[in-house]
């Protein structure tokens, strides 16, 4: 019997020297819905090459936040949501 | 409780004015408002800054912001805070952020403003990134301001 996978849309946004990296700010993503963790998207990520490898390694910080709210790695996510991966923040 | 994340230079004394002589303030019995301006610097790890450039989140820096007010509003006995965060491009000596905390007695608005830098500090999503004689650089988060967090937890 063949599975069917099912997919969530989500929209993933990059900040400071992570977009840089990565050379965009924003993008959808159709997540398979077994990756429902910020560890998990994160692991995900780091697969699509090795620009993405060296940031999602766990070599460097990457802070999270879903829709708005700073979260740790065992965040769950849900279709719909906005995640948004960034360094420590240096404001004030 | 006000926010205000802006390009523009903000001006302290109007902004003081303003808080003393609210509705607000003359109902609670204001006797006390403290601020605090943080500038841009114009050394850093011993490099003349020429340019600094600041990036945020907008959405999340707003709401984050208001949070951090009303953690402090339910630490202490104040009757009003604000904050102003500047991004875009800085000057050496410009001023970046602004908090002004209103209270009856100064204890409370000492306190309650001194959190709220510390928290801004480590829980606002803004970006800095310094333009320097050897090129370009992020600035690296420091681990002072997580320890100045800390001695808040309660």
């Amino acid at each position: 019997m063949i599975s069917k996978i099912n997919y969530m849309n989500i929209k993933v946004l990059y900040f400071a020297r992570i977009k840089e990296a990565v050379n965009y700010s924003t993008e959808e993503v159709d997540l398979p819905s077994d990756i429902s963790t910020v560890t998990a998207l994160k692991n995900y990520l780091s697969q699509r090459g090795e620009t993405w490898g060296n940031i999602f390694n766990g070599k460097q910080i990457v802070r999270a936040a879903i829709n708005h709210q700073l979260v740790d790695d065992m965040a769950v996510i849900h279709a719909g949501d906005e995640v948004a991966f960034f360094p420590p923040v240096t404001g004030g | 409780m006000g926010v205000r994340v802006q390009t523009e230079d903000f001006d302290l004394s109007q902004e003081l004015i303003s808080m003393r002589l609210s509705g607000q303030a003359k109902k609670e019995g204001i006797g006390a408002i403290v601020s605090f301006v943080g500038l841009v610097r114009d050394m850093n790890d011993g490099d003349a800054i020429n340019m600094l450039t600041l990036e945020h989140y907008p959405g999340m820096t707003e709401k984050a912001l208001q949070d951090i007010e009303l953690e402090a509003k339910s630490r202490w006995d104040i009757i009003d805070s604000l904050i102003i965060h500047r991004v875009g491009t800085l000057q050496p000596l410009d001023q970046i952020v602004l908090v002004a905390v209103t209270s009856a007695h100064r204890g409370e608005a000492f306190s309650a403003c001194e959190f709220i830098m510390d928290f801004l500090k480590t829980s606002a999503p803004f970006w800095k990134k310094e333009s320097t004689n050897h090129g370009e650089r992020w600035v690296e988060a420091k681990l002072s301001d997580d320890v100045a967090k800390a001695r808040w937890q309660k």
